[in-house]
């Protein structure tokens, strides 16, 4: 039996972001800090789209995520990044499991646009409600750590490290999931779900965990958002924002539970220097590294380890 | 009809009065058939004549419009194929249906994952190392040794979609056995495949579903297969079961001639 090298792999890529992180400059923190945000986001995506289903509207939980966080220090003055992304994180599930039950039903594209449609919906309502500051949105306290407030010079490197703490167990929780006989049931349910079903388990019940578990990460990833950025608006949940994260679970290909976080950083890094160069048509450079991506690698930049390995 | 059944036989699954439309086409007419236990049971009749209606009625496929389908005592008439399954009938399919983009291995693995859940013993955190129920051995052991039984070894590693046509519908019958299942329904388990390796595979096939103890339905156009394995015979016409007896008497029948195997007696061509 080969020996399962992902979660050391995991621990020491976490290990390396604890030590030397404090060594990058602020803007880069910044940038990783975003795209463990988004790479949570995209683990999400991932085990959905084993089982062969593409949301189109994952921003209605990375939203959902960030407001819970906003509204902690809005209504409660609480700011702990650990309860902000608690709070994200069990507001999304909730939200994801009573539309599960919508959702689990439908399959291909009636799931995708159902799920945008969902997002939408979200969007709609936040940018007419007043109390949670319509199109503009608003400011959330400064992020605390267990009741205290890290010096300033040393904020982003707390949060950073935070992150890095809920993506590594965020991480190993989702790759034991998928070792586990429901976690394999993905690719059965994209190849044969009427197999599924005679072989005594339900799809619908399974993709509706894996919705859950999706909507869950997004929802931290949401709350990390924004207390990484220090403001949530509306345009979390709009449609763009759902293209983004598909953008990069398709950059990232679905062979590991590292991919995401790899494909987020890759994808914030293409936007930083496509942006800075030419700041009028950075959405062409994103288009253009899929375009190239599509066409050499279909399964991803994780497909590339891959092929190492069996060479 | 003739009723083939003797007092002292434990019946194991016990249809009364089925009946099933589609539309203005009747594909069930009060079909009552009770099936004793370990028995071998060929179903037999021409396209469309109400054999894979009557095992998609019993697997939960569809339901019946009238009637009802007791199995060991349950009523099963309403339930949901997963559940038929999880109570132990299993079915095969005439298109073999597999988990194409896994390879031989994985596809037995997924269904013992399943077996395992479902038992309670490999939920969404756990990695599923328990026994398998009804084997006693781990999942990895049980798909070795089922691959073996069917003569899939050769195959192990390879991806399923691209199995010759022989091995698939041998991957397809394994992968109901994965639950040890105490009813089998084949559809046509030797469809598509060669005239030469027909008798091959309802060999290996019978041999193993025995082994494994279970009672089979099978359904097969070939009438030398079924005088062959099949120790009783339904034979359908119609929507109806026209002749229920032991192999050389159903095939004998004058009904069973001319509804299922096309043939008409000589005396009657003469006075037609």
């Amino acid at each position: 039996m080969k020996r399962d090298r992902t979660p050391l792999f995991i621990a020491l890529v976490f290990l390396f972001v604890i030590s030397f992180g404090f060594l990058l400059p602020q803007w880069a923190m910044f940038i990783v800090t975003i795209a463990i945000a988004r790479g949570l986001v995209a683990l999400g995506l991932m085990l959905l789209l084993r089982a062969g289903l593409v949301s189109f509207g994952q921003a209605l939980y990375y939203c959902l995520g960030a407001y819970a966080a906003g509204a902690l220090g809005r209504f409660f003055g609480l700011s702990d990044i650990y309860v902000q992304m608690l709070a994200g994180g069990a507001l999304a599930a909730g939200f994801a499991f009573v539309l599960g039950f919508l959702l689990a039903r439908y399959r291909g594209i009636f799931f995708g646009l159902l799920s945008l449609a969902l997002s939408m919906i979200l969007y709609g309502l936040l940018v007419k409600n007043e109390a949670l500051g319509s199109t503009d949105g608003f400011n959330i306290l400064p992020s605390a750590l267990f009741g205290t407030r890290p010096e300033a010079g040393w904020v982003r490197y707390a949060v950073m490290a935070s992150a890095a703490v809920v993506a590594l167990l965020a991480a190993l929780l989702v790759h034991r999931y998928l070792n586990t006989p429901l976690g394999r049931l993905a690719p059965a349910i994209k190849d044969n779900e009427i197999r599924v079903e005679y072989m005594g388990a339900s799809a619908r019940r399974a993709v509706h965990v894996k919705y859950v578990i999706a909507a869950a990460l997004a929802g931290i990833g949401g709350a990390l958002a924004a207390t990484t950025v220090g403001h949530i608006d509306p345009e979390m949940a709009y449609w763009t924002t759902s293209g983004e994260f598909i953008f990069i679970t398709i950059l990232a290909g679905t062979g590991s539970v590292v991919a995401p976080f790899l494909g987020a950083m890759i994808f914030g890094i293409i936007h930083t220097v496509a942006f800075d160069i030419s700041p009028n048509t950075w959405q062409m450079s994103l288009g253009i590294s899929l375009l190239l991506l599509i066409v050499f690698l279909p399964e991803g930049l994780w497909s590339l380890f891959s092929r190492l390995r069996w060479r | 009809m003739v009723a083939f059944l003797t007092p002292q036989m434990a019946i194991i699954l016990d249809t009364k009065n089925l009946c099933k439309t589609f539309g203005a086409v009747t594909a069930a007419h009060e079909v009552s058939a009770a099936i004793e236990k370990d028995s071998v049971v060929g179903l037999i009749g021409t396209n469309g004549a109400g054999k894979t209606t009557f095992i998609n009625m019993i697997t939960g496929y569809i339901k019946p419009d009238k009637g009802t389908i007791e199995y060991d005592g349950h009523d099963i008439t309403r339930l949901p194929p997963r559940e038929i399954m999880r109570l132990g009938i299993s079915r095969s399919f005439q298109v073999p249906q597999l988990y194409g983009s896994l390879g031989v291995f994985d596809n037995m693995m997924v269904g013992l994952g399943i077996v395992l859940s479902n038992a309670g013993l490999g939920g969404y955190f756990s990695r599923g190392s328990a026994l398998v129920p009804g084997y006693g051995r781990p999942a990895e052991e049980v798909a070795e040794h089922l691959l073996g039984r069917f003569g899939l070894l050769e195959y192990r590693d390879r991806n399923a979609q691209v199995l010759p046509g022989g091995a698939r519908k041998l991957l397809d019958i394994a992968l109901t056995m994965v639950a040890r299942p105490r009813i089998l329904l084949l559809d046509e388990p030797t469809s598509g495949v060669s005239a030469e390796e027909k008798f091959g595979i309802m060999e290996m096939v019978m041999k193993a579903v025995k082994a494994e103890g279970a009672t089979v339905l099978f359904v097969e156009h070939d009438m030398e297969v079924v005088s062959r394995f099949a120790q009783r015979v339904l034979a359908f016409y119609d929507g109806r079961i026209i002749v229920d007896a032991p192999p050389q008497q159903a095939l004998e029948d004058p009904e069973v001639r001319r509804y299922v195997a096309g043939k008409r007696d000589p005396l009657e061509r003469t006075s037609a």
